[in-house]
């Protein structure tokens, strides 16, 4: 057993929020294809310890933007698995009350600005929540999670350079998973190590191993103190993969069988339960634990969304406007 | 009352704001040490300094997407996007991010952001630099489009914009920032949006004019008085939300209707409008509802092209008596 900073109970909650990502993902799949969920889901199966390792370093009150692939951000964050499974199944008690869906998941109290439909759409947002941080002199962090296609996206670039500018408390995550939608990133990007884009832009690239958990959450945790010291934002580049299709449904004609059952191989999941028995000594009952207390919660999540009333059609009219012209027609 | 040009007048409504509330910044190219490019945020950045009063780099899409991100966490930003032709270049931004935010969030989501725009021609600034963009937006939900004509408004509408707690699309019209008017001494004053106001009654015909059409608007109809004809000019103020009931009871009261606008006709404000009538109130009309704006070629470079495609006084006052001769 190695020497280690962390203790037991964190180690046990970085694998309960990675396990609670998987399952919910595997539950949303499988609740789409029996017909609770209408629409499409981008699962971020096999990304489980970037969303947790970054989430695990920032504090209650720094806020985050994530992306298409979110459902891992917003469960790290503190998102409920109940009203996240009530929100894909378009009910009432859902995040957004069935008007956002997977792509627009937000609770503001979480600090959870929002998922976002739009790639590289969330990153000039969480720029600005760094802005008022800075303004309001509050020690905050706002982190933007995205994908390496959204590095190619004008929004990344002025974004960052804006953050670089101004030394704003920003993260910026790149969660490289090797593919923007059906197209792999040596035929997107000019460069092949993205996190040489942060030096643009006068801040650190720091790139990681993001299947990797603990190194996830290191990488962040300096970036966070750093941010929060006034010295300004850092890129970081996880290297992740995606071990399904772009969307639910996507035939993946794009890459081989052989790649995709190589990462298997490194699946941040089984490895860190490996990690935890023989690296650090947590035993086999307290992981198994773990591992029923999220099935329970899925199970009770899955009933708790079939069991939520759906919207009545004219409340779509409300929820536009914060004063009395909400709800008109004009 | 004080006299003051609109230009003055949105500058003291952000100078009292930012006096007023701490959390109201701005946020724009140039808006710092130039003091805006026309001028409008004057000294601002002496009276509270560089970090509220914030040089942008030319970023159109992380100024507004920095503005909405920084509305969500608690300030009240003011965006400065120095011409309305620059808007697509923010385009996800605005349509995708800034307007839907709230809906999408299940109406959690508070977004007090103004987004002040110049809109319309200056003279000679051609097809980049002269567009009227308000319509585009009119399409899109969860943005409200205030087009202030005279100093009151561009005060008021600019102070309910500011202290409100949704997005607005503020235009203010290049031609009319030198214009004079008087202003209410009332440090609150702030204007309703949805609630148009009636310039001038008239009992023969109503034209709606917006935005910088009110001047021309104004003259036509003191053209026509004297040819006999009374125009009632209704100056909407916002498009979005729109004082539908006072526009349909001016037409009930006149029984024609004239839309005029900078924008481009095809799709213009003036087609939301037209439509509103035809379905609301085409009962109480006896003619066609006609509309002067630009016509539908980007905006020439040429002065003498370009006032042929722009609507002008007599284009006004040439429909006006077409309609008011019209026989079914």
């Amino acid at each position: 057993m190695s020497e280690t900073p962390y203790t037991t109970e964190m180690l046990l909650d970085l694998y309960h929020q990675m396990a609670l990502v998987r399952e919910f993902e595997l539950r949303a799949i499988n609740e789409r294809r029996a017909g609770l969920i209408p629409g499409f889901i981008h699962s971020c199966v096999g990304q489980e310890a970037t969303a947790v390792g970054a989430c695990a370093a920032l504090a209650s009150d720094d806020v985050i933007t994530s992306t298409h692939r979110g459902h891992g951000h917003l469960i790290a964050k503190g998102g409920e698995p109940r009203y996240m499974m009530a929100e894909l199944a378009a009910r009432t008690t859902g995040y957004c009350g069935g008007k956002g869906g997977s792509l627009h998941m937000t609770d503001f109290s979480l600090g959870i600005l929002g998922a976002n439909g739009i790639v590289a759409g969330g990153i000039p947002i969480a720029t600005g929540a760094a802005l008022a941080f800075q303004q309001k002199r509050e020690p905050r962090v706002a982190l933007a999670f995205f994908g390496d296609g959204a590095t190619n996206e004008g929004a990344f670039h002025e974004a960052l350079n804006l953050a670089g500018l101004w030394k704003l408390p920003a993260i910026f995550f790149c969660e490289n998973n090797l593919y923007g939608e059906g197209t792999p990133q040596d035929k997107q990007a000019a460069v092949t190590d993205l996190a040489v884009r942060a030096e643009g832009y006068a801040m650190p690239g720091v790139t990681v191993d993001g299947n990797d958990v603990l190194a996830v959450y290191e990488a962040t945790k300096t970036a966070a103190d750093r941010a929060r010291r006034g010295d300004g934002p850092t890129l970081i580049v996880a290297k992740t993969y995606r071990q399904r299709g772009h969307y639910e449904g996507d035939p993946m004609v794009y890459r081989s069988r052989a790649e995709m059952d190589d990462w298997k191989q490194h699946d941040p999941v089984p490895d860190f339960r490996v990690r935890l028995l023989a690296e650090f000594g947590v035993s086999e009952s307290e992981i198994t634990g773990v591992e029923g207390r999220v099935q329970a919660a899925l199970d009770e999540a899955v009933a708790f969304a079939a069991a939520s009333p759906k919207p009545e059609p004219e409340t779509a009219l409300a929820g536009v406007y914060a004063d009395t012209h909400d709800g008109l027609v004009f | 009352m004080r006299t003051m040009t609109y230009s003055q007048a949105i500058y003291e409504t952000m100078r009292e704001e930012m006096a007023r509330d701490p959390n109201v910044v701005l946020i724009g190219e140039d808006v710092g040490a130039f003091g805006g490019v026309w001028g409008v945020s004057g000294d601002l950045v002496t009276l509270y300094g560089e970090d509220r009063v914030r040089d942008t780099p030319i970023s159109e899409t992380a100024i507004v997407g920095a503005g909405l991100g920084a509305a969500m966490v608690g300030l009240r930003p003011i965006i400065e996007i120095m011409f309305g032709d620059f808007m697509p270049v923010a385009g996800d931004q605005l349509v995708n991010q800034v307007a839907k935010a709230r809906y999408m969030s299940g109406g959690k989501a508070k977004i007090p952001l103004t987004i002040r725009v110049t809109t319309g021609a200056p003279g000679s600034a051609a097809a980049q630099h002269s567009q009227s963009p308000e319509g585009w937006f009119m399409n899109v939900p969860g943005l409200k489009v205030a087009v202030p004509a005279t100093a009151a408004d561009a005060m008021g509408l600019l102070r309910t914009a500011i202290r409100g707690e949704d997005p607005v699309l503020f235009f203010e019209h290049k031609m009319l920032y030198a214009v004079q008017g008087e202003v209410p001494d009332d440090a609150d004053h702030a204007t309703p949006f949805g609630e148009a106001v009636v310039r001038r009654e008239g009992r023969d015909l109503t034209l709606v004019a917006i935005g910088g059409m009110l001047p021309m608007a104004m003259q036509a109809a003191q053209t026509l008085a004297g040819e006999g004809i009374e125009v009632e000019v209704v100056d909407p103020r916002t498009l979005v939300p729109l004082d539908k009931e006072t526009i349909l009871a001016s037409v009930r009261k006149t029984s024609r209707l004239i839309i005029a606008h900078e924008a481009h006709k095809r799709l213009g404000p003036g087609a939301e409008i037209a439509a509103m009538v035809a379905e609301e109130g085409i009962g109480s009309l006896d003619g066609p509802i006609m509309r002067v704006a630009a016509r539908n070629v980007p905006l020439p470079y040429s002065p003498d092209l370009e006032r042929f495609v722009l609507p002008q006084v007599e284009d006004i006052v040439e429909a006006a008596r077409g309609l008011v001769g019209y026989r079914l």
